[in-house]
């Protein structure tokens, strides 16, 4: 790939970056508009697998989009792809949250902390639904998901069980075929 | 590392930006399908940097500005304690382990995601990430009892927010811009109102 595609790579990325509200994932299709079709660097298969691969994978999830810049064009695509989705938002970040820190005993702050709270629980809840929904949606697995999730809510509100351990446990269940 | 659980009424923190480089690299590791539900059991429970209260407030921002939630979240974090340093090493620990892992594992195999075992295993380790996250909420949902605009008004909004972007699928930003107007503004003035009483 040409020092000016890794350029470009590397704004295109950078432009997406404060609009990922709600996490790069947001942003996927508009990557894979780009990526796919306009390109023509990835396959329609190669895009999904590398957001699967780095969904499965430990870390944080946005690390899908290190393994579509590996995937387009090496360490360097890596790199370019992750340091363009990252800059923005980690600059406005890190402004924003000095800002909030100095202000903190001003109203405005402390109602929008306060007053954002409620909201987040209730996205965090929606995320989790969000994310069984696609499983308990197909009638052969439904029964043994919703079974697998009570599990989780059990283990993990009554017990101290090490989280990983029942990620790792729910994935030796799903390779037996039994989710 | 300081792992050992501290006493109440002394707040534990990290040592070093060191510290919190290994906190992060550890909870990462630990993130298979998302790592905010272990964010919370380690930097809550385990380290006990932060109380369920502060994790939510900081979870508040970091989810309405641009970017993953739990990476605005490190850097949030790390700057609290050490400024841009732990900024850096919280967000330094977040990413590098991960990243090799994550690029080695892209590097290895495309197909390894066509095999029957491994397409069952991811199901498996996504219904438990599933499972995790309603867990973590599930948790924090006890911090709204000490919010301004009281238990009742705040798990309506908390249900409300969920049946808008669950249910009825609005994009985030709208239910940011059009519910959380709505609840900061009720916030601003039951806190204004508390204030009053308090002087008064």
């Amino acid at each position: 790939m040409s020092a000016a595609q890794l350029l470009d790579l590397f704004l295109h990325f950078l432009a997406l970056s404060l609009l990922a509200i709600g996490g790069a994932i947001t942003t996927a299709p508009e990557m894979h508009r780009y990526l796919v079709t306009q390109q023509h660097w990835l396959s329609d298969t190669e895009f999904t697998s590398s957001v699967a691969l780095a969904q499965a994978a430990p870390g944080p999830n946005i690390l899908f989009v290190a393994v579509l810049g590996w995937n387009v064009a090496g360490a360097l695509g890596a790199f370019a792809a992750i340091a363009g989705i990252m800059l923005p938002s980690t600059t406005l970040v890190m402004l924003a949250t000095r800002w909030a820190r100095e202000h903190k005993q001003t109203l405005g702050v402390r109602a929008f902390t306060a007053g954002m709270a409620p909201l987040t629980l209730g996205l965090l809840i929606a995320t989790g639904w969000l994310l069984a929904a696609p499983y308990v949606a197909l009638p052969e697995h439904r029964l043994s998901t919703l079974a697998l999730i009570a599990a989780t809510l059990a283990l993990t509100l009554r017990t101290r069980i090490g989280l990983v351990w029942i990620v790792l446990g729910g994935g030796v269940l799903g390779a037996l075929g039994w989710v | 590392m300081s792992s050992e659980p501290t006493p109440l009424g002394a707040p534990a923190r990290p040592a070093s930006p060191g510290d919190l480089f290994w906190a992060f690299n550890r909870l990462a590791l630990q993130g298979f399908g998302g790592v905010l539900a272990i964010a919370q059991r380690e930097l809550v429970e385990r380290l006990a940097w932060l109380s369920n209260e502060e994790f939510l407030e900081l979870l508040a921002v970091a989810q309405v500005l641009p970017g993953p939630n739990v990476v605005n979240l490190s850097l949030m974090i790390g700057d609290r304690f050490f400024g841009s340093r732990g900024a850096f090493a919280a967000l330094a620990g977040m990413f590098t382990m991960p990243c090799v892992i994550v690029l080695s594992l892209a590097s290895i195999s495309g197909h390894l995601l066509a095999n029957v075992h491994m397409a069952g295993a991811l199901r498996g380790m996504g219904a438990v990430a599933a499972g995790l996250i309603l867990s973590t909420g599930i948790k924090l949902l006890g911090s709204l009892r000490r919010s301004a605009i009281g238990m009742p008004v705040a798990l309506s909004l908390a249900t409300l927010a969920f049946a808008l972007i669950a249910i009825a699928r609005w994009p985030l930003i709208w239910v940011v811009l059009g519910l959380g107007a709505v609840s900061i503004s009720w916030t601003g003035w039951r806190l204004s109102v508390l204030a009053k009483e308090a002087r008064s």
